[in-house]
Formats: C-alpha cells, sequence, structure tokens
C-alpha cells in the first residue's frame, strides 16, 4: 500500500515536472510545478513530517506559486512560438544525463544506512512534529532563526526597490 | 655679538614668501613693491649694522650657528654664517644695491603682468645670494648657489610668453648645471681628501685651518680648486661656459643688473676668495685661472666692439669686468678682485638701470605712437641727452669709471689688477697686455654706446621722439645713488701710491693676509713701473674714448666705411665669434642627437616596446577570454553546471 | 519497503529536470519555476536523511532553504519585471548585459 501510494506520487511528481519545463504557456508550467509541490508534500507526509508538508503547501504551493503566477499574468505572457522556446537541448540533455548518471552511481556506490538517531517513529507520535521542530528552530538554531529574519526584511525592501525604479 | 646674522637672510625670504603667497590678491603695486624693498632695506640696515661693528672688533672671523642640520658619522654640519671682513662686504653689497635696484624695479615694471611674482623672485634671489654670502661651510653657500640659479632661471624666463626668454632662462640653467657638476666634484674630492686626513668637514674656517694637510702644488689641491674654478666659470660666465649670460638679457633690467652683474655673477669669485687659501696652494691652477680670466676680458670685449643691442653690449661688457676679476683672482691680487666686484657692481649696475631707464623711456614713447621698433636697439636712439638728462649724466658717469679714468672709482680697482698682473710673483706681463687692450676696447665700445645713445642727431622715428620722458623718481633715485657710488667708491682702496692708505685692502687682510704671506705671492716693483703701468691704461682708456669720439661723433659715417672695409672681422665680432654656433655643433647638437637616438631608438622601440608588449599580451589573453564573458545567462548556467558535475565525478570516482 | 534510496532517486530525478529546464528553457520565469523544482528535490533530499538517520536538523534546515526560496522568489521576480520593463520580454537571451 505505501509502496503503491510512493510510486503514484513520484509518478506524478516527476511527469508533472517534466511538463514544467514542456508547457509552452508559463501559467501551465505554473500549474504542473504546483502539482509537482503538493506530491511532494505528500512524500513529506510520509516520511512523518507533518508540519513540513504545512508549510510546503503553504510557502511553495501557496505563497510563492501565486507570486508566479501574479507576475505571468501581470506581464501578460502568452504561450510562446514553438522556435524560440527553448535552446542547446543536446548540451542541456547531456550534462542532465550525465549529472543522473552520476548522482546514480554515487547512490549505488554510498552506505546511507546511517546510524538510528533520538528522533524515531515513536518518538514523533508521542510528542508531535511541531513540537519537535519548535523546540529545535527556538533552542539550537535560534540565531538562524533571527538571520532569516533579517534576509527576509532585505529580500522585501530589495525587491520593492528594483520593481519600483525607473529604468 | 652678532647674533642678529641671520635677519639678514630672513627678511627677504620673508619678503619672498609674503608676496608670493598672497601677492596676487594685493592689488596696489606699490604695496608689494615697497613691501618688498623695504625688508631688503631692514637686510641692508642690520649688514651695516654688523659691519660697522665688525670694523671696530679685534677678532675679525665669527662663526654664528643657528642650529644644527645634520650629523653624521664624524660630520657635523651647521645652519652657520660665517661674518669675515669679506663676507661684510658682500652683503653690504648685495644688500644695498639690491635695496636700490628693488626700489628701482617699482618704477620700472609697473603695468607688468605678476607684478607680485618678479619681486616675490627678487627677494628670493636676496635670500639666496645672502645665504651664499653668508654660508659658514660649503653646503649652505651650496644651497645659496644653487637658489641663486634658480632666481636667475626663474628671472629670465620671467616673460613666460616669450619663446625666447624660455629658451634663455633654460640655457642659462644648463650651463650652470655644468658648472655646479665641477663645484660638487670639487667638493666631494677635497672633503674626501681631507676626511682621510682625519678632518671630516665642510666648514670654511676649519678646511682653512686644514688646508695644510694637502700638498701645497699637489694634484689634490690642483683637481680640486680646478673643479671650483669650473663651477665659478659656470655662474661667473667666463670662457667656456660664458654664452649663458649675453642671453640671460632676455629678463627684466633690473634683473639683468641686480642678477647678472651685480651679484650672482660676482659669486664666483666671492668663492675664490672664500677658498684662498686652497687656490693659493695650486698654482697652476691660479695660473689657469689667470689666462681664463684675461682671455675672457680680452675677448669678450672684442664682442663687444660691435654689438646693437645695448643691453647686450652690457652684457658682453660685464663678462670682460668678470674676466678682470678673476685675472686678479689668479695674480693673486684678491682683494684688488673683491675691490674691483665692488666698484663694478656700483657703475655696472648704475649703467643696467640707466640703460633700462632709456629702454623704458623709449617704450613708452613707441607705445604712445603705436610704434612696433626695437627699444634696445642703439641705432634708434641718439640724442637723448636733453631728453632724459639725469639719467645721461649718471649713465655718463658710470661710463667713465669703467673706462678707467682717473679719479672715478673703476681707475682704482682696475688698475691695481693691472699691476699685479704684470708685477705679481704670479703674474706675467702678457696677463697685463691683455687687460689693457681689454681695457683700451671696454672704453671704445663703452663711449660708443654712450655717444650712440646719447649724442649726435636722434635718430628715433619721428613720431615717437617727441614723446621720450625722464623716468619717474623711483627710477632716477637709484640711478644717482649709483652713480655717486661709482664716483666716490673707489677712494676707500685708493692705493699707496697715489698717496692713499688702501683701507679696503687692509681691511680684508684677515682674510686673505695668511695664504698671500705663506705662499709669498706679492706684487714687487719700482715705483717708475707702476707709474709707467698706470699711465698706459690711462692713456689706452683715453685712446679708447678718443677713437669712438671720431667714429660716432666727428665722422658718423666711419663706422659704416669701417665695415665695409673689414667686412669679415667685423661679421665674426658681430656673429659673437661664432661661438654659440661652435657649441651648437661640438655638444649640443651631438647630444641632441644622442637623445633623439635614445627616445627614439631605446626609448620608444625597447621601453614602450616591453611596456605596450606587456599591454599587448594582456591584451591578446583578455580578447581570446572574454568569450567566456558573454553575458548570456546560459554560459553562466552551463558553466557551473558543468563544475558541479566535475565535483560530483570527482566524489563518485575519486 | 520504500527506502531512504526511493527517496534520493525520485530526488535526483527531478534535480536533472530541474537541471535540464534551466539550461534548455529561455523565459526567465520557467528557469526560476525549474531553480523551484531543483530547491524542491533538495528539500526532499534533506527531509528522507533527516528521517533516515533520525536527526532533526536536516528538516530545520529545509526550513531555512524555503526562507531563501521566499526571498529569492521576491527578488527574482522583482528582477524579472524590471528586466521586462526594460526589454519588454522575459527571454533571458536578451538578457547580455552580465558582462563588463
Amino acid at each position: 500500500m505505501e509502496a503503491i501510494l510512493f510510486y503514484l506520487t513520484a509518478l506524478v511528481a516527476i511527469v508533472s515536472a517534466i511538463f514544467v519545463i514542456k508547457c509552452r504557456n508559463p501559467i501551465n508550467s505554473a500549474l504542473n510545478l504546483v502539482s509537482t509541490f503538493i506530491c511532494l508534500a505528500v512524500l513529506y507526509i510520509m516520511l512523518e513530517c507533518p508540519f513540513m508538508a504545512a508549510i510546503q503547501i503553504m510557502v511553495y504551493a501557496g505563497a510563492i506559486m501565486v507570486l508566479v503566477i501574479f507576475v505571468i499574468m501581470l506581464l501578460n505572457l502568452g504561450s510562446i512560438g514553438k522556435s524560440s522556446n527553448s535552446r542547446g537541448m543536446a548540451a542541456g540533455g547531456v550534462l542532465a544525463a550525465l549529472m543522473l548518471l552520476l548522482t546514480n552511481a554515487f547512490l549505488r556506490r554510498g552506505d546511507v544506512s546511517g546510524t538510528g538517531g533520538e528522533v524515531t517513529s515513536e518518538l514523533i507520535k508521542s510528542y508531535g512534529h511541531t513540537e519537535l521542530i519548535g523546540k529545535a528552530m527556538f533552542t539550537d538554531f535560534l540565531l538562524p532563526f533571527e538571520i532569516a529574519s533579517i534576509l527576509l526584511l532585505v529580500a522585501i525592501v530589495g525587491a520593492v526597490i528594483i520593481s519600483k525604479r525607473d529604468v | 655679538m652678532y647674533s642678529n646674522l641671520w635677519l639678514i637672510p630672513f627678511f627677504p625670504l620673508l619678503g619672498s614668501i609674503i608676496n608670493g603667497l598672497v601677492g596676487k590678491r594685493i592689488k596696489s603695486e606699490k604695496v608689494i613693491g615697497g613691501f618688498a624693498t623695504l625688508l631688503v632695506f631692514f637686510s641692508f640696515l642690520v649688514a651695516c649694522q654688523n659691519f660697522f661693528r665688525l670694523l671696530g672688533d679685534n677678532v675679525k672671523t665669527h662663526e654664528i650657528v643657528i642650529f644644527s642640520w645634520m650629523s653624521v658619522g664624524k660630520l657635523q654640519v651647521d645652519w652657520g654664517f660665517l661674518l669675515d671682513p669679506l663676507s661684510a662686504v658682500m652683503i653690504l653689497v648685495v644688500t644695498g644695491v639690491g635695496t636700490l635696484i628693488h626700489l628701482y624695479s617699482i618704477g620700472y615694471m609697473h603695468g607688468e603682468e605678476g607684478y607680485y611674482r618678479f619681486f616675490s623672485y627678487m627677494n628670493l634671489f636676496a635670500f639666496a645670494m645672502l645665504m651664499l654670502v653668508l654660508g659658514s661651510n660649503a653646503l649652505v653657500m651650496f644651497i645659496g648657489w644653487e637658489g641663486v640659479g634658480l632666481c636667475s632661471y626663474l628671472l629670465i624666463g620671467y616673460y613666460i610668453e616669450k619663446q625666447s626668454a624660455g629658451d634663455a632662462a633654460k640655457k642659462a640653467f644648463v650651463v650652470n648645471r655644468i658648472g655646479d657638476f665641477g663645484f660638487l666634484c670639487g667638493l666631494f674630492v677635497l672633503y674626501w681628501t681631507l676626511g682621510s686626513k682625519g678632518v671630516w668637514t665642510f666648514n670654511f674656517v676649519e678646511i682653512a685651518e686644514n688646508a695644510h694637510l694637502l700638498e701645497t702644488g699637489g694634484l689634490v689641491v690642483t683637481v680640486v680648486t680646478l673643479c671650483f674654478f669650473l663651477g665659478a666659470c659656470g655662474k661667473s660666465a667666463q670662457i667656456p661656459l660664458f654664452t649663458w649670460l649675453p642671453d640671460a638679457m632676455e629678463g627684466p633690467t633690473p634683473v639683468s643688473a641686480l642678477i647678472h652683474a651685480a651679484t650672482m655673477v660676482t659669486a664666483g669669485v666671492y668663492m675664490i676668495g672664500r677658498m684662498n687659501i686652497l687656490f693659493a696652494m695650486a698654482p697652476s691652477t691660479m695660473l689657469t685661472i689667470a689666462i681664463v680670466g684675461a682671455a675672457t676680458a680680452f675677448f669678450a670685449a672684442t664682442i663687444g666692439l660691435a654689438q646693437n643691442d645695448i643691453k647686450r653690449v652690457l652684457a658682453y661688457s660685464t663678462v670682460s669686468q668678470l674676466g678682470y676679476m678673476f685675472l686678479a683672482m689668479g695674480v693673486g691680487a684678491f682683494s684688488a678682485g673683491i675691490f674691483h666686484l665692488m666698484t663694478h657692481a656700483f657703475f655696472k649696475a648704475c649703467l643696467f638701470l640707466g640703460s633700462g631707464s632709456v629702454i623704458h623711456g623709449l617704450h613708452h614713447a613707441y607705445h604712445h605712437a603705436h610704434l612696433h621698433d626695437d627699444p634696445q636697439d642703439m641705432r634708434n636712439m641718439g640724442g637723448l641727452r636733453k631728453k632724459m638728462p639725469i639719467t645721461f649724466i649718471t649713465f655718463l658717469v658710470s661710463t667713465i669709471a669703467i673706462s678707467g679714468i682717473p679719479l672715478f672709482s673703476g681707475f682704482f680697482s682696475k688698475d691695481e689688477i693691472l699691476w699685479w698682473s704684470f708685477g705679481s710673483t704670479r703674474g706675467h706681463w702678457l696677463l697685463w697686455l691683455l687687460g689693457a687692450l681689454a681695457a683700451a676696447m671696454t672704453a671704445f665700445y663703452m663711449f660708443r654706446l654712450v655717444f650712440m645713445t646719447f649724442f649726435g642727431e636722434q635718430k628715433t622715428d619721428a613720431r615717437a621722439k617727441d614723446h621720450i620722458p625722464e623716468s619717474p623718481l623711483t627710477i632716477t633715485i637709484p640711478l644717482m645713488v649709483l652713480g655717486l657710488l661709482a664716483v666716490i667708491g673707489g677712494y676707500i682702496g685708493v692705493p699707496a701710491i697715489l698717496g692713499g692708505a688702501n683701507h679696503f685692502h687692509h681691511f680684508l687682510d684677515p682674510v686673505f693676509g695668511k695664504s698671500l704671506h705663506l705662499f709669498h705671492i706679492e706684487a714687487h716693483g719700482t715705483h717708475a713701473t707702476e707709474y709707467t703701468l698706470m699711465a698706459v691704461s690711462v692713456a689706452v682708456a683715453v685712446i679708447g674714448i678718443f677713437v669712438a669720439w671720431v667714429m660716432y661723433i666727428k665722422n658718423p659715417e666711419l663706422p659704416a666705411k669701417f665695415v665695409t672695409k673689414f667686412a669679415g672681422a667685423h661679421k665674426i665680432v658681430f656673429n659673437k665669434w661664432y661661438i654659440d654656433e661652435l657649441y651648437d655643433f661640438l655638444f649640443v647638437n651631438p647630444c641632441k642627437k644622442i637623445g633623439t637616438f635614445f627616445w627614439r631608438g631605446f626609448d620608444v622601440k625597447v621601453v614602450d616596446g616591453i611596456v605596450n608588449g606587456v599591454a599587448w599580451v594582456t591584451r591578446g589573453i583578455g580578447s581570446g577570454l572574454k568569450y567566456t564573458q558573454s553575458g548570456y545567462l546560459h554560459n553562466y548556467a552551463v558553466a557551473m553546471v558543468v563544475g558541479v558535475v566535475m565535483i560530483v565525478g570527482f566524489y563518485v570516482f575519486g | 519497503m520504500i527506502s531512504v534510496h526511493h527517496y534520493l532517486l525520485l530526488s535526483a530525478i527531478l534535480f536533472c529536470i530541474g537541471i535540464f529546464g534551466v539550461l534548455t528553457r529561455k523565459n526567465a520565469i520557467v528557469i526560476f519555476m525549474c531553480i523551484e523544482v531543483m530547491l524542491n528535490s533538495v528539500n526532499l533530499t534533506f527531509i528522507a536523511l533527516s528521517r533516515h538517520v533520525g536527526n532533526m536538523d536536516g528538516q530545520i534546515f529545509v526550513f531555512f532553504v524555503m526562507t531563501v526560496a521566499a526571498a529569492e522568489a521576491a527578488v527574482g521576480l522583482a528582477l524579472i519585471i524590471a528586466f521586462f520593463k526594460n526589454k519588454e520580454s522575459v527571454d533571458v537571451d536578451d538578457f547580455n548585459m552580465l558582462k563588463w
């Protein structure tokens, strides 16, 4: 059951991802990307990380994708003619395939049966995933968390300045 | 007791700095000029005070150290001043004549562009010249030596918009550099030789005291003094380095009077006087100096015979008179040389300022009549004695003085030199003969100048001739004072044979007496000889004047006939013996060719080639690599991915 | 049983699809979305390995990746708007000012 669900979700994710780069119309690409994101959220749930799944839906499929679609519509980008759709197919394909082969070889060669940490399914079930994340976030990773807030602030200001600028 | 000595150079320095920095904002010419003049006058007052103090003092040599300059190993160099009779005379001449010429410049430079600049340079010159004569060691003297050279350069090229002025300034500077090279070489050899005997010093007093460590008449002392003499030649325009002085007349006339007649060009004479003991130790150098001096006196006088530019005649006359001074130094008549230096400063400054007054008047007249004739050409003058009476009288007096007519200052000094050149243990009758011939020619060309300028009919353009004014008081007052000095200045040194006490000679005795005594330099001869020589020199001067009178007053057409008859000789003399052309051929052009060779051959091809080659290689690499910087996002992305692939590949297979 | 290998392989496939998109597509917004795919594949790797080794740190890292992705989205899309204003195009071949 779990395996079927995994393969199904993985298949949808891959097909959606392929459609992201294949579609001529950016809106279609964006919708396929949302599909990929949702599939990944499903996989996160299967990995017993419901909080990550939730923010995956909210941040990616929600906020970021809304922003992307908003920009596409703002710029009124329709589908593009076939001839100028893409370029360098051969080089891109070769490089991507090479990358895939290499990572695959790396996976086969490497041993990922790591040591069993303290975070087990039982702990997550008893404690709750959100609590665990929150505990780690606000104790060990407090400083990066605060720095991330500054990063977002800078990004907001930068975005406003760049898009407002009269060029 | 002499602690205020430092004020003497300080005042002009102050004036130079203030006028140089804020002079541009001062609109009033009277303030600028008056300030500069007043400061030099202050120096003069301080110099007078020190002079009279020294006169009543029993100790005649005083060294005042202001502060230490450098102390290296055994060498101790101070900013020190040396006051002895020699420097006392020099500071009086420099500040006295300097004050008068500053005063003169107020009127003469009226309305010139860069008025403040002129006075700033003039004050700077006074400062440098005073450092030169007051410096207690050779390094301080050298600062003054270079300083006067710099000021000379700046002032010759004062009319910066004139090409010829710039060229003349450069010529003066370059020729002086040759002399400075000699001066420095001599200094180093002397320093090293004395140092190897245990005396590391630049101090004049110590050098004089330790001169006995050197071998008298030996190679070292001869080389040293010859090097010093080369320096003196450059500064004082002696053969072979005299060509810059006539060109230096491009500067304003007060500059010619102060720098190129009265003070700076006499620095070489002063320097020989300052180191007289070394020169006395080297008879062959003394002989060289005497020969060069006599030759210069004669040679420059011949050129002066045929020039038409009023200032150029005076310039060659200056070279000739400087030759007399060197002749005096060469035959051991040190005090006579300094004496002639002083009287020459009076009458030659007066002559230059008088010529300036004439030029000023003519310039004014031409300007009034909108003419562009040359106000310095004597052929355009004549009959000016009625227009400019004060200028005429002072000029005439000075001319008589320079011609060596008895009772005027030039007679006493010149006659003493001639007597020494004949009768000195280091003299020779040939030297006397050259000197006497030069004296005759001097009398001739100076009176030719006077006759052409002030006598005869007026040859100035008719439209301008009625507008020639007598110069203003600021110009005539210095003329009168200097004219007076040209008459009476000689009476402080009346020789014993004419019933005088020769105070000047005795006053300078503490400086020169020792070397004269040690090396038995004296003029000996019977009174009859001395009288005869005196009579001869007066006679030749009178003959010279008479010939000039015949040629330029009685028969004004005679010079033209003379020129046609002796066309060849006249041409040579008129063109200054082609010395400039000879130097151009021998030195200047080969130097230029070498320079051009190194410029075209070495600098452009090799040096620039290396630099450009590096640039070419860099540019080539850059133009090859610029294709990696296409600006297209894809290329960068591809590069990144290739890098990632390689790193992963390294992990996988490495 | 689904092992961590399956997740990692899926992640690698998604990553390579993203690379291919970035290298071949011309539309800046599509390239941007391909980068999001790549980031997500990395997130998946982080979470899978985090669960596999039993450690929360990987998931915290995903959180920060998301933060950066959000910032990147804001700034990147602003840049695309600025470019579009300038060139009336979002075609990356029209952007060649990334030199000198």
